[in-house]
């Protein structure tokens, strides 16, 4: 089984995000992190690996500080990572994205699952999985909460993936792209080996040549959306109302009476 | 290319999600501002013809309906492709579809199919200049960021889901029913749906209108019980913390927040929740959000509307308890 993982770098989910003057995005001192949505296809790929053998490859197209997320995951235990970029890549949207990932994944030639993680949380777009899975005209399985068998042998999957009223059961051939998301497994931690490993490993940088990316299909020039305006939200002013009358009941009580006013009921 | 506005209605077993007529509802008034029309989409299984005549009563000019066993179960190659192809034909200038977990994974592979831009989980749509600018969260909705799709058509937009007013039905609306064939076979299609595991217990959270939400302060799974009475009073969806899933005492489908679901009700009822940052993500942009803690210092005061600092074990019955009074 070779099996790729996608990635990327963002800031931490606790850290401050704050817009200047200028438009620029800043998350203060916060760490960049593996998008922490990514531990989840990491951990399932590690996790077919010891049942079924093979390598895991992650790959990331990002600038240099993409390395972050590709270290925690080798330092989770994957085989391989590439990364992949050229200045040209920068303000890519998800077409273009999806463009470059896929064409690397091509490259590689002999892969039989792709992963991802459900979104990212910096853009949060849910995009990347299904747009890449349309370019390699594999199989979208996305939101994957449980990988329910594979057979590399008849070389096919059956997931139970999430939709609003449930768990919908598809199986597909492979290779086949599948979405992870929360609930697929616990990621484990990074060990101190894995951490070791991750600091002395290469890490190849792939560039569009490598790869056979068009020029046209990458960044700006491949992307159809632009964001020319970034902001912060208009902040909730003030405080709760805090309701309290002579007892449980009444308070109770007066808080429905707001409520119903409200309109919410 | 026309300025025409498309929009996809998503159904389960024939029955139309919220979410497709509240896009409906967008597609009406981008179309009026247009002096164009709106074309809905209808891909679904046997017997879902009278999803056409629903969609005109949300606004729809011209209904393409494809009724095949194929389009039954969703599966987004059948619909992406059969989508991408009356697209093809009519050159609309938008296409709009509910971000549901369908619909996140049909936009961007409609994009790729068309080679044109997908915005996702718009929560605004609005022309300036006579370009249509979306507004979407980012960074767990710490941020937000305006996007343009500036050339290439069409132009397709997922909206949030609650996001966007769902429109009043109007059955004296007329319109034109015109069927479409899939475009591909079974044998074409490389997924087959084998089965459906229904989440019990009532409610989805993303559609719910009103929520009920209990955290670590519920103190085990028995503690959701005056939560549950609650919720089927006001007809609410029952909602978590991580730290309440994590610990076992409910399923993660009822998660909300940053790595659980989004969700924008009309009242958002936080029990035993403290409101950390990854919580808030999830729930910000509900309508009225109450707080039940028994700690004053605790940071969902500073998000809510109203508060009560209390016990919610004594406070939820008593709510209860006041609801089925005024409600009756
Ligand atoms: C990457 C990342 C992602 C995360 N994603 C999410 C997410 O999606 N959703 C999420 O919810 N969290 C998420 N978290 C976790 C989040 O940081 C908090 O740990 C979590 O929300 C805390 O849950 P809680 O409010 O139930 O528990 P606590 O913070 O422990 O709060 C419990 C509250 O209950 C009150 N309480 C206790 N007993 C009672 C009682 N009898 N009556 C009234 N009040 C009582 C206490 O005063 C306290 O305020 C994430 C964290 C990380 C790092
Ligand atoms: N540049 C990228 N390189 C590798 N993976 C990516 C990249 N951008 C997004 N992804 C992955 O695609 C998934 C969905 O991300 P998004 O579409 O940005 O919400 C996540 O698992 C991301 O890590």
């Amino acid at each position: 089984m070779h099996i790729v993982v996608c990635t990327k770098h963002t800031p931490d989910s606790e850290a401050k995000m704050s817009v200047d003057e200028a438009g620029n995005v800043s998350w203060g001192e916060s760490p960049l992190i593996i998008n922490p949505w990514d531990e989840y296809a990491v951990e399932e790929a590690l996790l077919l690996r010891e049942k079924y053998g093979g390598t895991v490859t992650v790959i990331s197209m990002g600038p240099e500080e993409a390395l972050e997320a590709l270290k925690h995951a080798i330092a989770m235990g994957c085989d391989e990572a590439i990364r992949i970029w050229e200045e040209s890549c920068a303000d890519s949207d998800t077409l273009a994205t999806s463009y470059v990932l896929a064409r690397a994944i091509e490259k590689m030639g002999d892969v039989d699952l792709v992963l991802f993680g459900k979104s990212a949380i910096d853009a949060e777009t849910w995009q990347t999985g299904p747009a890449v899975a349309r370019r390699l005209g594999y199989p979208s399985l996305m939101y994957t909460i449980k990988i329910a068998e594979l057979d590399p042998d008849g070389r096919t999957i059956t997931v139970e993936r999430l939709l609003e009223e449930g768990r919908q059961v598809v199986s597909a051939p492979l290779p086949a792209v599948v979405g992870t998301t929360k609930g697929i497994n616990e990621p484990r931690y990074t060990s101190f080996i894995g951490i070791r490993k991750a600091a002395r490993m290469e890490y190849p940088l792939w560039t569009l040549a490598d790869i056979g990316a068009e020029a046209d299909k990458v960044g700006a020039a491949g992307s159809a959306v632009r964001w020319p305006q970034i902001f912060m939200p208009p902040v909730r002013e003030g405080e709760a109302e805090i309701i309290e009358g002579e007892t449980v009941a009444e308070t109770a009580r007066i808080l429905v009476e707001k409520l119903l006013a409200e309109k919410v009921i | 290319m026309s300025n025409d506005i498309f929009v996809w209605v998503e159904q389960f077993s024939g029955h139309p999600t919220a979410a497709s007529w509240e896009a409906a509802g967008l597609a009406r008034r981008l179309a009026d501002e247009l002096g164009s029309d709106v074309t809905a989409c209808v891909f679904g299984g046997q017997g879902i013809e009278p999803l056409a005549q629903e969609a005109i009563s949300y606004g729809a000019d011209r209904v393409l309906l494809a009724e095949d066993a194929t389009l039954a179960d969703f599966r987004v190659e059948p619909q992406a492709a059969l989508l991408a192809k009356v697209v093809r034909e009519a050159e609309p200038a938008v296409v709009l579809i509910g971000a549901t977990f369908r619909g996140r994974e049909l936009g961007p592979a409609l994009a790729v199919e068309l080679d044109t831009g997908c915005i996702a989980d718009c929560t605004a749509l609005e022309f300036e200049d006579g370009q249509l600018v979306a507004t979407r969260p980012i960074y767990a909705g710490k941020l937000l960021s305006r996007c343009v799709i500036p050339e290439r058509r069409p132009q397709i937009f997922t909206t949030r889901v609650r996001a966007f007013p769902k429109p009043e039905p109007d059955s004296s609306r007329s319109g034109e029913v015109t069927r479409v064939e899939p475009v591909l076979a079974e044998d074409e299609i490389p997924s087959k749906v084998t089965g459906f595991k229904e989440t019990k217990g009532g409610v989805s959270l993303t559609d719910a209108a009103i929520i009920v939400s209990g955290g670590r302060g519920v103190g085990g799974p028995e503690g959701y019980e005056p939560l549950r009475e609650l919720a089927q009073v006001l007809g609410a969806a029952l909602g978590a913390s991580r730290a309440a899933v994590d610990a076992g005492w409910i399923p993660y489908e009822h998660q909300v927040g940053q790595t659980g679901k989004t969700v924008s009700p009309d009242l958002y009822i936080a029990c035993g929740i403290s409101g950390a940052i990854q919580h808030q993500a999830g729930m910000r942009t509900s309508k009225v959000i109450v707080a039940i803690n028994k700690d004053p210092e605790a940071p969902i005061f500073k998000l809510a509307h109203y508060g009560i600092v209390n016990d919610l074990f004594k406070v939820v019955p008593a709510l209860t308890e006041a609801f089925k009074e005024k409600l009756g």
